[in-house]
């Protein structure tokens, strides 16, 4: 099934759409990165047959044919493929770490974890800058991780301490961090699509009205395939596509919403296909393969970036775990589990790196241990930051610093022992 | 409370009793009881009213596996995916289905996973559902609607799975707010519900769930709507909450007991419409009085039923109406413990409020 691109049609535009760099390309271009994929629908077995196109080209191909060092064709280098194979290890590792430490009691409440789709995260968020904006879901940990939050920082918000990336105020659900651009994991799903369009307004306003000609940052928005079926995602569409924002639309589609399979949720599964029926490019791209996440992204992130609109890319993707760590996820199969254990982002790119001598076993293994090292070293800051203080419970409900944490006597509500009363106001 | 005859079947209520709240003591019913939870008592009452109603439906997200509380469990095995069935993840689509399911004479009890989600839908159950009989003149309405949700803390939700959304329903004219305390309850007040002609929110307390074990009868039966019960007696202060509250409200009343004031403890089981009565009564009685809910304190439930008391026993009252509730801040994570309306919080209070 061919992947669709149309060219957005050109309604008229509050701003100016034609930016310098553009006008030199035609307009209908066929579309990079993308790859041809067949889904039968409604049967358990996925029946894939992949027909690579253009220059990408698939990892197991690539590996099957056993080029030689030098191959021209080669998507990466070394040090990208380092870098790549580094943040999806951190991703896992730091994963395993959570539900180790859940089960051990330091960490608490819903936790949603990322095993298996760390393709999607490193591949988009690798190709950013530090300015461009990442929204993410509840499922959020890899994101900030990829995105640069300090593992410390994420791990000591999950145990709620002070030094978490947000001082211990949102925990798992909420990783924000303002230096990294990373505007939030939201736990209700759908509610971040609109607040990453509204980023991405004030990025392309920034440049166009303010003039301010370096600015062009571009927002990620990650969600899930039940989030497609949300009116929020069609509003956004509608407005991105309306006001060719500098947004990429990414779904995560790892078929099952808790316990909703996709397929039987959804009057079109192939999502990719509602971005032309907006006005955009829409895509799909297996998620389980990075090296393909990357040329699409790169496709994706560079069009927002030269102000050609948005873009709906659909990763198809798989979860290894449950929908939390409270979900006995007994309701997949066990074959379609195997399947996709199978296609492991992680073992594809060791692969890759290896075959393609772009890196040997040894230098791999030295990553997978300095991983193991950080995070042991995050688990202990973690465990070793003190809890934020009880001042802290009042603060930020408003824009004054001490919300209204000061009693008529000067001092903060929450040392007044008319506190624990429960009568003070509050 | 009288026994009163509904529909031919004989209803059971809760006595007041001065044990434990998961022990009350009740009048004689016909049938055996089971002890179980809440979720099973829930569960149980959706049985039989799909059992009972051959147009009745159970929708919502993840149900048809039994919901993620397991409240819907065996359902869809039992009556079919044509009744029980699984919605795309739209909280508005789902009410706003379940108004039109209703409209046309079908009793649609939609399940919201959590009432933290229960926001989008609000617009249709504010703007649709509680006007549809009043705008059309009695033509259409939608009173087979009985919409379920999951609320209140559970120790570690965090600021959207632990949301007490309560007072903002309250504020509507033409729906009925419904929150049980315990499993008996649960089963016979879902039941009134479910077949009250009016469209219902009926708010389940999570943290129960599982932890609330009592003796159900495993019959149908059901408890009156918008009446209050007393389900401890006492002179000196009248206590007032609902769902889960209550359990700790009983706590404070039995340490309150120790130092000698006597606590007379409501469950209002139905928010809206409200049973003035019986708390006037109680007020009349003890002069004093103290309410308690996890909801923020500013604008929550209490506020209403602070206002309505001073209005009518003004001068009967020997202290100000206290208020116990959760702080005015968005439900906290790892603050949960100082943001809840705790024992000690309410001791304090009942105290002040007796000594004032």
């Amino acid at each position: 099934m061919a992947t669709a691109f149309s060219a957005p049609k050109l309604a008229a535009q509050p701003f100016s759409t034609i930016s310098p760099s553009s006008q030199d390309r035609p307009l209908k271009i066929p579309f990079l990165g993308s790859t041809r994929k067949l889904r039968c629908l409604g049967s358990s077995r996925l029946n894939l047959s992949r027909r690579p196109s253009g220059p990408v080209v698939a990892v197991s191909d690539v590996v099957k044919a056993k080029k030689p060092t030098q191959n021209p064709s080669l998507l990466i280098t070394k040090d990208e493929g380092l870098e790549l194979y580094e943040d999806m290890v951190l991703g896992r590792a730091f994963e395993d770490m959570c539900a180790q430490m859940y089960y051990r009691g330091k960490m608490f409440g819903f936790v949603h974890l990322y095993n298996g789709q760390e393709a999607v995260s490193t591949g988009f968020i690798k190709l950013l800058k530090q300015q461009d904006s990442v929204v993410s879901t509840y499922r959020d940990h890899v994101h900030a991780l990829s995105k640069g939050v300090p593992s410390r920082a994420v791990m000591s918000e999950l145990f709620g301490k002070s030094t978490g990336c947000c001082r211990g105020q949102g925990g798992s659900m909420h990783m924000f961090s303002s230096e990294h651009n990373l505007i939030g994991g939201f736990a209700f799903i759908g509610e971040g699509i609109p607040v990453a369009t509204g980023a991405a307004f004030s990025s392309k306003y920034r440049r166009e009205v303010l003039k301010e000609a370096n600015c062009d940052h571009v927002t990620l928005a990650f969600f899930g395939d039940g989030t497609c079926n949300n009116g929020q995602f069609y509003e956004c569409l509608n407005m991105a596509a309306l006001w060719k924002l500098p947004i990429v639309f990414v779904v995560e589609n790892n078929l099952w919403a808790i316990g909703m399979s996709h397929l039987r949720a959804t009057s079109d599964p192939q999502i990719y296909k509602k971005g032309p029926a907006f006005g955009m490019p829409g895509v799909h791209v297996d998620g389980m393969d990075v090296l393909k996440v990357r040329e699409v992204a790169k496709e994706a992130i560079g069009r927002a970036r030269r102000g050609e609109g948005p873009t709906l890319v659909e990763c198809e993707t798989y979860r290894f775990r449950g929908h939390s760590l409270a979900d006995p996820d007994e309701l997949r199969d066990p074959a379609e589990k195997a399947h996709y254990a199978a296609r492991d982002p992680i073992t594809a790119l060791k692969k890759y790196l290896i075959e393609n001598n772009l890196a040997g076993e040894a230098e791999l293994k030295a990553i997978d241990k300095k991983i193991d090292e950080l995070l042991e070293d995050a688990v202990e800051f973690a465990e070793e930051s003190p809890l934020p203080p009880r001042s802290q419970l009042l603060e930020n409900v408003f824009a004054d610093p001490k919300g209204f944490g000061i009693g008529p006597d000067g001092r903060y509500r929450c040392e007044d022992p008319k506190f624990t009363e429960g009568t003070a106001h509050v | 409370m009288a026994l009163r005859n509904i529909m031919g079947k004989r209803v059971g209520i809760g006595l007041m009793g001065s044990r434990a709240l998961s022990t009350a003591t009740c009048d004689v019913e016909s049938g055996s009881a089971k002890s179980i939870n809440l979720y099973s008592a829930i569960n149980q009452a959706l049985h039989v009213a799909l059992e009972t109603d051959p147009r009745a439906f159970v929708f919502g997200e993840d149900v048809s596996f039994g919901g993620v509380f397991r409240c819907t469990t065996g359902l869809a095995d039992r009556f079919g995916k044509a009744r029980v069935f699984n919605t795309p993840l739209c909280e508005q689509g789902i009410v706003g289905f379940g108004i039109g399911l209703a409209a046309m004479g079908n009793r649609a009890i939609a399940e919201i996973q959590f009432a933290d989600y229960i926001y989008p839908a609000f617009d249709q159950i504010v703007n649709e559902a509680a006007k549809f009989r009043y705008r059309s003149g009695n033509q259409f309405n939608c009173g087979g609607l009985t919409i379920r949700a999951p609320y209140g803390a559970v120790g570690h939700g965090g600021h959207y799975h632990s949301q007490s959304p309560e007072a903002f329903f309250c504020h509507v004219p033409g729906i009925k707010v419904v929150i049980p305390r315990s499993p008996r309850q649960a089963k016979g007040l879902l039941l009134s519900c479910i077949r009250d002609p009016n469209p219902v929110v009926f708010f389940e307390p999570k943290w129960l769930y599982r932890l609330a074990v009592e003796e159900v009868p495993e019959h149908d039966y059901m408890l009156p709507l918008s009446e209050a019960e007393v389900i401890r007696q006492g002179s000196d202060i009248t206590l007032v909450g609902w769902g889960a509250q209550l359990s700790i409200m009983e706590q404070a009343c039995i340490e309150a007991e120790k130092d000698g004031i006597s606590c007379e403890l409501i469950d209002l089981k139905t928010l809206i419409p409200w049973d003035k009565e019986t708390v006037e009564a109680s007020v009349r009685k003890t002069g004093r009085v103290l309410i308690s809910h996890e909801a923020p304190v500013t604008g929550g439930f209490g506020a209403e039923i602070s206002a309505s008391i001073v209005e009518c026993c003004f001068l009967r009252l020997e202290a100000p109406v206290a208020r116990v509730c959760g702080l005015d801040t968005p439900f906290p994570l790892v603050f949960e413990p100082f943001y809840m309306p705790t024992k000690n919080k309410i001791l304090d209070a009942i105290k002040a409020t007796v000594n004032y």
